[in-house]
Parts: C-alpha cells; sequence; structure tokens
C-alpha cells in the first residue's frame, strides 16, 4: 500500500500511508485507539475506498470495490466480534455461502465433513464438525473463523485483536496455529495491544500515530519502551482552551468495590467540580463501569455514596433522580430517540418537571427549558420542532448534553463525548465541560483519545481488562504511564 | 438558577460553520399547509374519499343515509379495538389476544347480568375483566421477558378456552334490555357506537399527545434504550398499554352483546387482525414509534367502508376476505416505497 489516504467528514483518519508485507511474513500493526489502524484494514478489504494512494497485491495495482473483491483475491479479516452463525454446526459455519453441494445440488454433509475435518487438520486443531457454533467456547469459535479464512485460500490474513478475548493458554495455541499458516505462506497482519506477545509472534511491526506511519521496525531490534514512546509520540499539542479553576476539596460521591460483569472491585471518589478523566483502550471497561453506576446493569456488589451519605441505585430513574446524569458513548442508539423532536428529546429526563395535573405536559413550561438550552448551548437548529435525525453530529450530541443538564445533575458522565463531531463542536464541547466544571458539577469524561482526557481532566483513572490500573492526578500523568497501565504493563 | 446555565456560554465559543444559520423560524402559514399536505393522514384520507367515491360510482345504495348508519356503526367497533391495539403498537408490541378479549369481557358481564348483578356493575366488572387480562399480557412482556407474538398468541388461545370452558358453548341469552342502547340507539340520528368512539378518539389522542406518558409511549418506540437511560420505568409503561389495549377490547365486547342482546361465544373471533390492519394501514409503524389516533379512525373506515361497498356490490364472500388481505399488503407496500 503506497500512499494511502483517508478523509472522513471533520477527521483526517490515514496521511500518506506505506505499508507493505511479504509472503509468510507476520506483520503487527500497533497504535491508539483512533489511530487509523482499523480504516487502514478496512481500505485493505474493500470496505472503505481510499481518496488517494494505491494499493499493489502481487506486482499488480489492485482495485476493491467491495468486500467481495478482497476476499476473491485471497485477503481476509477476522474482526473481533465474530461472524459465525451460532446455531449452525461448526462445518457449516466454515462453507457458509460457498457451501459443497452433491451432484443434484442438495448440500453435501459428506464432502463438507471432509474438507472440514482437513482444514481442521492443517490447523492441528481438535474440534468436532458437528458441534454447533454457540456450544464452542470463544477460542474455538475464533478457531473456526480462522479455518473458514482458509476455506477461501487466503493469502494475506488480517487478525483484528484476536487474542483480547482469549486465556493465556488459549492464547499460545493461537500464537501456535499463526506460525503454522506462516510456514505454508500466508501472509498475516496482526492488530494487538499486548506488547509481550506482538514481539513474541512478529517479524516486523508499524506504529501508526494519527493517521501516519510513524514507525517501522524489524521486531528483533524492538524494545517495549521504544514502541510505547512510538505509539505516543512526544510532540503535546493544545487544541481547546486551558483550565484554569481548581475542583474544591468536597468529596461528591464515592463508588466503592463495584462488581459486574467484566468489572472487578472498581473504586474511585470524585470531587465537587472536579474532571476526572477515565483513560484506557476500547473494551476495557469504562463504559460498563459508567452503567453499573447509573443502574443500566446489574451491580454484583459495591456502594455509591453520594455527599457523604449512601444511595440506592438499581435503575436510571434512581441515578437521575440522585442528580447523576449519563451520555452514553452511542448517541444515535442510546442517547437519541431520532424520530422525536429536538424539543421532546431535550426534556426526556424531566418529565416530572414539567408535568401539570394529570400528567399533562405544560407546552409553556417545555419551551422555556428547550429554548434556554438552544440559546445556552448553542444549537444549532431551524426549530424545536425538528427531528433530531435531521440534525448534524455535533447538534445532536449537544442535543443530549442539553437533555443531561436539564436534570440539573450535581455528576455528569460522558462517554466519548465527542466521537464523530467535528473539529469545532469538539472544542465547543470542551469548552462547555470546562464551563460546568467550574459551577461546581462534577463531570467524569470518558473518552480513547488520550489527548482529550489530557486537556480535560484535573485527575485521570486508566483501566485495563475491567480492573482500574492507576489512579493519578494530571501534573503526574504522563501518556507513557497512562498509555502503560492501559495496555497493562503498569511496572 | 439551575446549573448548566453558564453565561456567555454560547458567546465564547467560534465555529467553522460559514453561514449563519436562521435560528428558530417561525413557521410560515404556507409551510404549514404543505406540512399538513405531506401528513400521511391526508394522504390516506384522500384514499378513503377515493374508495368512498369509486363505490358510491359502483353501488349507489351505498350513499344511502341507512347504509351510511349501518357502516359507521359497524366502523365503531373495530376502530375502539383498535385505538388499544394501536397503543401497544407504538410501543413495538403487539396484541393477538385483543379479539380473544371482546369475547371474555362480553361473557362474563353477560353472565353477571344474567346473576341479577345490577347491569351497570356488570359493564363493570367485564371492563375489569378485559384489563386484567390484559395487563397479565403486560406483565409477561415487561417482567418475563417474553416477546409480545407469543404472550398474546397463548392468550389468544387461553381466553377464547376459557370462554368455551365458562358457557360450555352455549351463548349468554339473559341480557339486562337496558344496556341495548350502547349499540342500537341513537342521539340526534347519530348511533351510540359512533358517539363512543369519537368520545374514546378524543382522550386517546390527548392523552398520546399532551400527556408524560403519551410522549413516553412514543419514546419507547422510538428508541427503548435510549429511554430506559433517561431514567424512565420502560417496564411499567407497556404493562400499561397492554392493559389499556384489553380495556378497549372490553368495551367493544360489551357493546357487541348490546348489539347482539346476547353475549356469544364466538364474538370478537378474528377481530385482532382487522384491529391490527386497521392501526397500519392508519400509518402505525410496527417498528413502534410512528402513528396517530386521527390514522388508526381512517385506517378502521378504509377497511369498513371497503368490506361494505364489497357486500353492496355483490361481491362472493369468498372473494371478500382475499380482497381485504390484499389492501392490508397494498397499505404496507405503499408505505414502504415512500418512506424509502
Amino acid at each position: 500500500m503506497r500512499q494511502i489516504s483517508k478523509q472522513f467528514p471533520g477527521v483526517r483518519a490515514l496521511r500518506d500511508v506505506d505499508f507493505s508485507i511479504r509472503e509468510g511474513e507476520i506483520v503487527c500493526l500497533l497504535g491508539e485507539n483512533g489511530a487509523g489502524k482499523s480504516t487502514l484494514m478496512k481500505i485493505l478489504t474493500g470496505v472503505y475506498k481510499q481518496d488517494c494512494g494505491t494499493i499493489y497485491y502481487r506486482g499488480q495495482e489492485l482495485v476493491l470495490n467491495n468486500p467481495k473483491d478482497a476476499y476473491e483475491r485471497g485477503i481476509n479479516i477476522i474482526f473481533q466480534e465474530f461472524n459465525l452463525c451460532p446455531n449452525l454446526s461448526a462445518m457449516e459455519n466454515l462453507f457458509l455461502g460457498n457451501e459443497n453441494r452433491t451432484k443434484r445440488g442438495l448440500f453435501s454433509y459428506t464432502k463438507t465433513r471432509k474438507r472440514a475435518q482437513q482444514l481442521f487438520e492443517m490447523l492441528d486443531i481438535d474440534i468436532d464438525c458437528d458441534a454447533k457454533v454457540s456450544q464452542l467456547n470463544v477460542a474455538r469459535q475464533q478457531m473456526v473463523e480462522i479455518a473458514k479464512a482458509l476455506a477461501y485460500d487466503t493469502k494475506l490474513l488480517i487478525m483484528d485483536e484476536p487474542t483480547s478475548a482469549l486465556t493465556d493458554k488459549e492464547i499460545t495455541t493461537l500464537l501456535a496455529i499463526m506460525r503454522t499458516l506462516k510456514r505454508r505462506g500466508v501472509a498475516i497482519i496482526f492488530i494487538s495491544h499486548k506488547l509481550e506477545e506482538v514481539l513474541q509472534i512478529s517479524d516486523r511491526i508499524v506504529v501508526l500515530r494519527d493517521g501516519e506511519n510513524c514507525g517501522d521496525v524489524e521486531t528483533a531490534q524492538a524494545t517495549k519502551n521504544h514502541l510505547v514512546s512510538l505509539m505516543v509520540g512526544r510532540a503535546v499539542t493544545n487544541g481547546s482552551a486551558k483550565r484554569t479553576t481548581i475542583p474544591s476539596q468536597e468529596t461528591l460521591l464515592e463508588a466503592e468495590g463495584i462488581c459486574g460483569g467484566r468489572i472487578q472491585d472498581a473504586s474511585f471518589s470524585i470531587k465537587k467540580g472536579e474532571i476526572l478523566g477515565f483513560a484506557g483502550l476500547v473494551g476495557s471497561g469504562r463504559s460498563a463501569l459508567a452503567r453499573l453506576i447509573i443502574g443500566a446493569e446489574k451491580r454484583s456488589a459495591g456502594t455509591i455514596t453520594l455527599n457523604g451519605s449512601s444511595v440506592v441505585i438499581r435503575h436510571p430513574k434512581d441515578s437521575i433522580a440522585a442528580g447523576i446524569a449519563y451520555l452514553p458513548d452511542d448517541r444515535k442508539n442510546m442517547g437519541l430517540v431520532l424520530p422525536m423532536t429536538v424539543r421532546e428529546n431535550t426534556t426526556m429526563c424531566i418529565h416530572e418537571k414539567i408535568r401539570r395535573l394529570l400528567g399533562i405536559i405544560s407546552s409553556k413550561e417545555e419551551h422555556l427549558v428547550v429554548n434556554r438550552y438552544i440559546d445556552e448551548l448553542d444549537i444549532r437548529v431551524y426549530s424545536s420542532e425538528q427531528k433530531v435525525s435531521t440534525l448534524s453530529g455535533g447538534n445532536q450530541q449537544k442535543i443530549v448534553i442539553a437533555k443531561s443538564l436539564a436534570v440539573t445533575p450535581k455528576l455528569l458522565i460522558l462517554c466519548e463525548p465527542t466521537r464523530g463531531i467535528d473539529v469545532g463542536a469538539k472544542a465547543e464541547v470542551h469548552n462547555i465541560i470546562f464551563q460546568l466544571a467550574d459551577q461546581g458539577i462534577s463531570i467524569i469524561v470518558i473518552s480513547s483519545e488520550l489527548q482529550e482526557i489530557f486537556n480535560l481532566s484535573d485527575r485521570i483513572i486508566v483501566m485495563h481488562e475491567g480492573v482500574i490500573t492507576a489512579n493519578l492526578p494530571r501534573h503526574e500523568a504522563t501518556q507513557e504511564v497512562v498509555m502503560r497501565a492501559a495496555i497493562g504493563t503498569a511496572s | 438558577m439551575l446549573p448548566g446555565n453558564p453565561e456567555g456560554l454560547s458567546m465564547a465559543i467560534e465555529t467553522e460553520v460559514g453561514v449563519p444559520i436562521e435560528k428558530r423560524r417561525p413557521l410560515r402559514v404556507r409551510e404549514t399547509l404543505v406540512g399538513v399536505l405531506k401528513m400521511r393522514e391526508s394522504a390516506i384520507f384522500l384514499a378513503l374519499l377515493g374508495i368512498m367515491i369509486v363505490i358510491t360510482i359502483v353501488a349507489p345504495n351505498f350513499a344511502t343515509s341507512g347504509n351510511i348508519y349501518r357502516v359507521s356503526r359497524q366502523i365503531s367497533f373495530v376502530a375502539i379495538a383498535s385505538l388499544g391495539v394501536f397503543t401497544v403498537i407504538l410501543t413495538g408490541g403487539i396484541d393477538l389476544s385483543l379479539g380473544s378479549i371482546i369475547g371474555i369481557s362480553g361473557v362474563i358481564s353477560g353472565l353477571c347480568m344474567e346473576a341479577g348483578v345490577h347491569y351497570l356493575l356488570s359493564i363493570g366488572i367485564g371492563l375489569v375483566t378485559g384489563c386484567l387480562v390484559g395487563a397479565i399480557n403486560g406483565l409477561l412482556v415487561s417482567y418475563v421477558g417474553i416477546t409480545p407474538f407469543i404472550v398474546t398468541l397463548g392468550m389468544l388461545s387461553m381466553a377464547r378456552g376459557s370462554i368455551w370452558i365458562i358457557t360450555k358453548g352455549w351463548p349468554v341469552e339473559n341480557i339486562d334490555e337496558r344496556i341495548l342502547v350502547l349499540s342500537q340507539g341513537d342521539i340526534l340520528g347519530i348511533p351510540v357506537p359512533v358517539i363512543i368512539m369519537l368520545f374514546i378518539s378524543i382522550i386517546v389522542h390527548f392523552v398520546m399527545r399532551s400527556t408524560v406518558f403519551g410522549r413516553r409511549v412514543y419514546a419507547i418506540g422510538g428508541n427503548e434504550e435510549a429511554t430506559r437511560l433517561s431514567g424512565i420505568d420502560v417496564k411499567k409503561i407497556k404493562c400499561i398499554v397492554y392493559a389499556i389495549s384489553g380495556l378497549m377490547a372490553a368495551i367493544t365486547g360489551i357493546m357487541l352483546v348490546a348489539r347482539f342482546n346476547s353475549a356469544q361465544t364466538s364474538s370478537g373471533d378474528g377481530w385482532e387482525l382487522d384491529a391490527i390492519a386497521a392501526a397500519v394501514i392508519g400509518g402505525a409503524s410496527l417498528q413502534g414509534g410512528a402513528g396517530s389516533v386521527i390514522g388508526v379512525l381512517i385506517g378502521a373506515a378504509i377497511m369498513g367502508v371497503i368490506r361494505n361497498g364489497l357486500v353492496l356490490m355483490k361481491i362472493s364472500a369468498y372473494w371478500q376476505t382475499a380482497i381485504m388481505g390484499l389492501i392490508i399488503v397494498l397499505a404496507a407496500v405503499i408505505d414502504r416505497i415512500k418512506n424509502r
């Protein structure tokens, strides 16, 4: 791949990236969240089209219009989430869309079983062909995925964080399979955040940062420290306004021993007017923790103390009543009711405040609230009767913010508050966050963008695989320290 | 003063939007008119008018006052049941059991009257029965988490079966004559069922448009997870809409007892399909979140008028069912094309 660039509305995802891989080579792609790894791989598999740059494949220029073009040429990707039909057997999944037929055109169980066994033997794995995929554990499902890719005669296999859900022993098996594939001449691009295994398996490591290729090192010459510094870079750029106020010393909320789902024994506290940043990789459990705190998910243990007295939160309605507002990371699926209007969305959480006799909504009061936030947050709409589905990402995000401000929160939990919105709107959102903190509202910011966490936070908590691995005041936190804690190699 | 009201918050911020966008422009009269014409309801209302004109031309006895009287009365029964299931459809659910609830409420209040219970109390017991059966649907859907289709399909059989068990298949004949006015009377030449339907429609319209409850029902259909995260008790609301559907079915059931002067065991059989079809033809989305009371009424009217027209045009009963089915599918197809 030469000089690949890709621009999304408001973001430059990739800038003149060069990337190459030889037959039978394992190249690891490293980089922070949002560094452009996925975008690059999506271009290579025909999901996106590059704005400029060319892909050469076996010496020839390669034009990919859709994912089908890619896998017909032997380029295959295994995503973090598997694309298997859990209700079908392992062997049926292997040849989905590529079924073995008998002469009469019926599904041939004999042929399918024979070819499936060959594939599993080649990979040296032991899986019952007739077992339903839903009955296999995650590691085995993944092996089925790999075998499925090979059923298409794959020359280049891309694996997107294949080890994130596996145990150590399973990882060892996976790495062994990768070596088997390598011997057969399959080239593998391996995306992972776990530096140990990267150093163990790869021949070469490519580091992406802010959409640029900023390092291409032979694994033999690479060290962990060197890689981490390549990933975070040295230059710290400051985009938005600076924080000037110092938060008060009074503790607002204390969460202790929160458990549930993947979250294990998480404890932290936040002071009044403090901005607390939660850093970590995607899937490290930051938003899962937030959902446990607001009662959107069931807690198995843990207590929450607000202003010195313990509160019971079992449902999001309890958290709103307690003054904790939550902005979900997925604006469209969890934050907004898209077919409803700006007005209706803004007042979603405050029905109790605007209701009159018999539950009738006071439209005067409602308009007052809506117009106030449209002005204050500078939301650009034609009318408060506009459907939110017609607004831009930035304005939609402001509606979600308005909605949670309307409950006059003491604590605001923001999940990825600037994801998918343009640079201008992002700066506006940052300014809003500062101003709210200045008024004494405590704010938790969960962001996968390290820079954003650094710009906003007074204190930074880092999570790794459901566990809090660091809790640092802003002045002690360096990108390197945070990154180490995030990938679980804190020393 | 509420927090989140920082002074000058909006002024300090510069954005890269080049053209200033006019904020909250008041809607002009012409735009409002265009808006009204673009509304789903106007389109189906025009369709209703068109159908009526065609039927009048083919079968001149359609537009006689006697026929209009009968058709409007017939439409009212379906429309009331349809308004109930409409609230369920708004949340993205479905109620297949309403036909059986129509039957069981009628039979229970009929049996009460037969046993000598005061007629008003008997009606009350019938309504409570419908409400309770609906609430059971709601509890199973919300708190046990079974899909609405299965719950109400099961209830369809359970309620109908109960009718047969209770009555051993015999209709209840000794009905208090004072209730007959509900379906057979008229006020100023307007059939009482039509008046009841209009009264209920106004209430449902008001509740859906102007109250917190109605807002929440639409919100659940639009995005259930976002609604839950907004601190709204989604389960409770869902439970209530099934109870409403049961109540509306019970009202229809009791009116049918008054219509036929007896509680028939087969009363309401298959009505769930007509009621759901009326809502869908009227523009309610089965995904939830979209639809209006006016649409449901027009939908019920379209169904009733076509059914009546087919009879007047002397089209064989064998054809009628097929044609009604065709119209439902056609309405869904047109809706799909319009939304693409």
